[in-house]
């Protein structure tokens, strides 16, 4: 089809009416019969042993229901919340996996750790005796962030891991690497921080269990971006209930942004609390919580050295990390800063040599877990400012260095030297795209009109790289994944022609109800108005794995294809009878089923009729129905990439920056809706800008997190932010049936290194060399008052 | 939120009279400073005495030389006001810049000036022009009105009708903006009446206050480089994760020229 409403169309969202006019249905909008509210009394030190809870003063309050702690879970014997990803040391040992209660037991080990659960009539009751549960703290030294937590002498947070270390792993070949270091021209060195950042989805978590005596079964209402793995997680390892008898329900969730992966004890506890008052019981986060128990994003520093030949060629790499994984082992932790970081250090160049070497460190934090991108902005980060120092320290143009390096069209597939095979891509044409289109010929004509309002104008440049679609599942298993990563979706075609959907994915923001509605439309000639995707249940959706890592289209896409193949495929037969032609004979295309070379055809609707109205029909070879579900496995990783370009003016009297133009190119594969590219694009962007800038989640060293709200975290407003101008160069993914490769954090994976370099690049005249995120006002400000300093003293 | 009774009287005397009568009582006017304490449950008061059914405190009128804003103007009303903009329009202008639309379009000159929230803007206004606080019961300077963090002259039943400003010769505000709250880090008004030239900073200390430094060099010759060289001291100055007292420092001499700047 294509055409008005197939792939390439850019058809408004079907799920806006309801967003916009008020009537989605979020996990806080649904109210059971008998609802209770749960509110949890949560530990305001970092690190402190529990002496005792007293809880006889709240258990008396009005409205009060019960008042349960952490023994209270062991007695009921509620498993641990377990962490989905074995990463290995060096040596072939385990990490470190401690245990995570799901209410503190003994000791709590972040702000924020629940150590008591109040249920009650009305979140009022509940507030209220909340503040009436007596808790004492034994307080303890805090490993309160990376620097504290690495320090000789260090307090432990568990003492099963001594140093704090969870693990130490390492990829890559560190005597080939050392061999190019020996023979290298240059090697430039770089130190750097990729700043911690709390998620801020609009809205917060919120769990709502309900517990039926008359049937033994569970439902949990939640904020999840997979409820299927939360089902199975809650079956296999936390409340052991079997899972014919769980349903996992993700209404409309209001973005995630990777927070809303893992499963949270808040989900298991509103479960096991509502059998135990015989009432569904409801949780809501507020905000100044979820800064405190969402997982947070990256919080990587790193050591990097490259080496460069005498012509300007890359020759190898050595990076060291540590990762701060918080207290405990969120869901995907320990394959962040590995799998999806170390596996990204070749970026888009031909590096023949890399050895990375990743030390996960346990700190007295709230977890710290998938936040968009997901590693891949750490290694883009990384690599880019580390290509931006190379360029200054040999004289190269930062651009043409990056030519030099870039993986040719003719080298794909590409095997990097850190496990990855790059099936496709073109990096020169969304250079080349990107230069264009922001007019960087014309960059110097610029730069002076700014200088002439008394600005310092920089010009940034990132050429990157990403993984989405983390697959095959036997090599994700070799890696340590306790999951597959495989995706499911079921097509059921009624019998007056229209589609239901099922699929394994979720929306939280990405228009899957359009974007796989234009599938069908595209396949079966189907408006996308007689096409309903369903999500987000698992009682209704036969399984899946959820979304996150930009997997939606690429993996829940291919598998909705799959199904879509066997649709057609069946439908054929029935056509063929009804056309009295043979099989062979029969195309489809455009909603007709055709004998070929005629005009002799069966409207795809009328095709859908017989099958569920057999009279005439192949009986005996052919069952009624259609209705088809498939499976389906990538074979490998999809690799978005491309050019992003960011111009910033600097006010040299007050340090504040601001961006003036943000030009980017990607090459996302195949694209089915374009303005929902573009606008994962630009959420992507926001948020890359956001740290780049504004965005910190500071815990100092006493695990204290220093800006948990609005008044102190400086979240990205649309003001600060330039009109985005986004091109895509297209270079279609070899191994899935759409060609497509995914979108959703391209943006924020991208941006972050061009803002920085294009900082780095206006205060450069200055003598400024470095500047970590955000650059905030003040810390540009100071950084120019270094510089003159230095200046002054050189003069 | 605890719970509270909540009150809307009709007369200024009836919402003093009720307060009077309450031990922890607290007057609403546009809600965007007490609704969040009340929210966070940094304050509890029993009783909550609304003023948006009190007639008569939210008109905006020019007599004689002052400009009379009554207490219950939100902040969109003053910035949109044709008398404020024709005879004060730095202080349309600094209106137009509190918070976001929907701030502005709640909160009021009076709650703001009572709450007298070290961050806020329109202190440095008050002193800067010279303003005069008219409350039920008598009038106050501006300079004796603002007492220290988050405290003022008012008597704990006291009510804010109206802010009276001299008419300005001349007059501009600068602000550098907290990138998350939308506070003043430092604001600098500076003003030429007929009582002189002053230069008032908010946000930048506990309290708003002058630099007589500048003052007295922009009296002379009332130009940005006449500032060149004037510090302000660090040690009464905040310090907090968005800006140092040295930052804060420095940015009082820049916003302080912009404002000048701005005045021509």
């Amino acid at each position: 089809m294509s055409g008005a409403e197939g792939i390439g169309a850019s058809v408004r969202r079907k799920e806006d009416r309801r967003f916009l006019l008020g009537k989605g249905r979020y996990t806080d909008d649904i109210v059971l019969p008998d609802q209770s509210y749960a509110v949890f009394v949560r530990s305001p030190y970092a690190h402190a042993g529990i002496t005792s809870i007293d809880t006889r003063a709240a258990c008396e309050m009005p409205g009060v229901l019960a008042v349960l702690t952490g023994k209270d879970t062991v007695d009921a014997g509620l498993g641990g919340v377990p962490c989905g990803w074995l990463v290995k040391n060096k040596d072939g040992s385990n990490m470190v996996e401690p245990p995570h209660p799901s209410l503190a037991v003994d000791v709590a080990r972040h702000v924020g750790d629940p150590v008591a659960m109040v249920i009650a009539t009305s979140k009022a009751a509940a507030r209220a005796a909340a503040t009436a549960v007596a808790v004492d703290y034994d307080v303890r030294p805090a490993a309160g962030n990376l620097d504290t937590a690495t320090a000789p002498g260090a307090p432990l947070v568990w003492d099963a891991a001594p140093g704090n270390i969870c693990f130490d792993w390492h990829i890559g070949d560190p005597a080939t690497t050392d061999a190019a270091f020996a023979k290298a021209a240059h090697v430039v060195e770089i130190e750097l921080t990729n700043s911690r950042v709390a998620p801020n989805a609009m809205e917060p978590r919120a769990a709502n269990g309900h517990f039926e005596a008359s049937n033994d079964q569970y439902t949990l209402y939640t904020t999840s971006q997979n409820p299927h793995l939360t089902r199975l997680l809650l079956a296999a390892f936390t409340l052991h209930v079997p899972e014919h008898k769980l349903r996992v329900v993700a209404p409309d969730v209001g973005g995630g942004f990777g927070s809303k992966i893992f499963h949270y004890a808040e989900e298991l506890l509103v479960l096991w609390a509502s059998k135990k008052v015989g009432r569904p019981v409801k949780w809501t986060s507020e905000r100044m919580e979820a800064f405190v128990t969402d997982a947070h994003g990256r919080d990587h520093h790193s050591k990097a050295q490259l080496a460069v030949d005498a012509n300007g060629k890359f020759i190898g790499l050595r990076v060291a990390t540590l990762a701060n994984m918080g207290a405990y082992l969120s869901t995907f932790a320990p394959a962040v800063p590995t799998y999806l970081y170390a596996t990204l250090l070749s970026g888009p160049y031909d590096f023949p040599a890399i050895y990375a070497e990743v030390k996960a460190i346990f700190t007295n934090t709230v977890a710290v877990d998938a936040y968009r991108g997901a590693g891949r902005p750490e290694a883009a980060y990384l690599l880019e400012r580390l290509v931006d120092k190379a360029a200054r320290q040999l004289g190269i143009d930062r651009i043409e260095l990056r030519r030099k390096n870039l993986i040719q069209p003719s080298q794909f597939p590409y095997q990097t030297q850190v496990a990855l095979q790059y099936d496709i891509g073109d990096y020169q044409a969304t250079l080349d795209m990107a230069l264009e289109r922001n007019d960087h010929a014309h960059y110097e004509q610029r730069r002076q009109a700014s200088a002439k309002r008394g600005k310092l104008r920089g010009f940034g440049i990132s050429t990157y790289i990403e993984a989405c679609g983390i697959a095959p599942s036997a090599l994700v298993g070799a890696l340590g994944a306790r999951a597959g990563l495989y995706e499911a979706a079921n097509v059921r075609v009624h019998p007056t022609g229209s589609v239901t959907v099922f699929t394994g994915t979720h929306s939280h923001g990405q228009g899957h109800e359009t974007t796989f509605a234009q599938l069908i439309a595209e396949r079966l000639g189907v408006s996308i108005q007689n096409v309903e995707i369903v999500h987000g249940d698992t009682d209704r959706i036969p399984f899946g794995m959820g979304t996150y890592g930009s997997r939606s289209a690429a993996v829940g896409g291919s598998a909705i294809v799959k199904a879509l193949d066997k649709i057609v495929d069946k439908g054929k037969k029935i056509a063929a009878h009804l056309l009295e032609a043979s099989v062979a004979d029969i195309e489809f295309k455009d909603g007709q089923y055709r004998v070929v070379g005629t005009d002799r055809v069966k409207a795809f609707g009328e095709v859908a009729f017989a099958a569920y109205v057999p009279h005439n029909y192949p009986i005996d070879t052919v069952e009624p129905g259609l209705d088809e579900s498939a499976f389906y496995d990538p074979k490998n990783f999809t690799f978005p990439g491309g050019t992003h370009l960011v111009e910033v003016e600097i006010d040299p009297d007050t340090g504040v920056v601001e961006v003036v133009d943000v030009t980017i190119a990607d090459d996302v594969g195949v694209i089915i809706n374009p303005m929902i590219v573009d606008g994962q694009a630009h959420g992507g962007l926001a948020q890359g800008i956001g740290q780049a800038l504004y965005e910190e989640a500071v815990y100092d060293s006493e695990g204290q997190l220093a800006n948990d709200s609005y008044l102190t975290y400086t979240m990205p407003r649309a003001a600060d932010l330039p009109m985005f101008k986004v091109g895509n160069h297209v270079t279609a993914c070899t191994h899935n049936p759409l060609g497509v490769k995914g979108v959703g954090e391209t943006g924020a994976i991208g941006v972050p290194p061009a803002v920085i370099g294009a900082v780095l690049d206006a205060l450069a005249p200055l003598g400024v060399t470095d500047i970590s995120m955000p650059a905030t006002p003040e810390k540009v400000w100071r950084a120019i008052q270094a510089a003159k300093a230095a200046t002054g003293k050189k003069a | 939120m605890k719970d509270f009774v909540f009150h809307r009287p009709s007369t200024v005397a009836e919402a003093v009279a009720m307060l009077k009568a309450r031990d922890d009582g607290k007057f609403l006017a546009g809600g965007q400073s007490l609704l969040p304490v009340l929210k966070l449950e940094l304050a509890e008061p029993t009783d909550v005495i609304s003023l948006a059914g009190v007639p008569g405190l939210r008109d905006i009128r020019v007599d004689g030389d002052r400009v009379i804003i009554g207490a219950s103007c939100t902040h969109d009303q003053v910035a949109r006001s044709a008398e404020v903009k024709a005879h004060l329009p730095a202080l349309a202008a600094l209106a137009h810049h509190i918070g976001d639309a929907q701030v502005r379009n709640r909160g009021t000159i009076g709650g703001s000036v009572a709450h007298a929230d070290p961050a806020a803007d329109y202190p440095a206004a008050l002193i800067a022009l010279g303003a005069t606080i008219k409350t039920d019961r008598r009038t106050i300077a501006a300079d004796d009105f603002f007492t220290g963090l988050f405290a003022t002259a008012l008597e704990r039943d006291e009510l804010i009708v109206a802010v009276h400003f001299p008419k300005a010769t001349r007059a501009a505000y600068a602000k550098f903006a907290h990138r998350a709250s939308k506070y003043a880090v430092v604001g600098v008004m500076v003003a030429e009446t007929a009582a002189g030239v002053r230069v008032a900073v908010t946000g930048a200390a506990g309290v708003v206050f002058r630099v007589p430094a500048m003052e007295a060099a922009l009296s002379k010759a009332f130009s940005a480089s006449s500032l060149d060289g004037i510090t302000v001291a660090t040690d009464d100055l905040n310090s907090d994760s968005e800006a140092s007292a040295e930052y804060r420092a420095h940015l009082i001499g820049v916003m302080a020229k912009r404002a000048v700047q701005a005045c021509a």
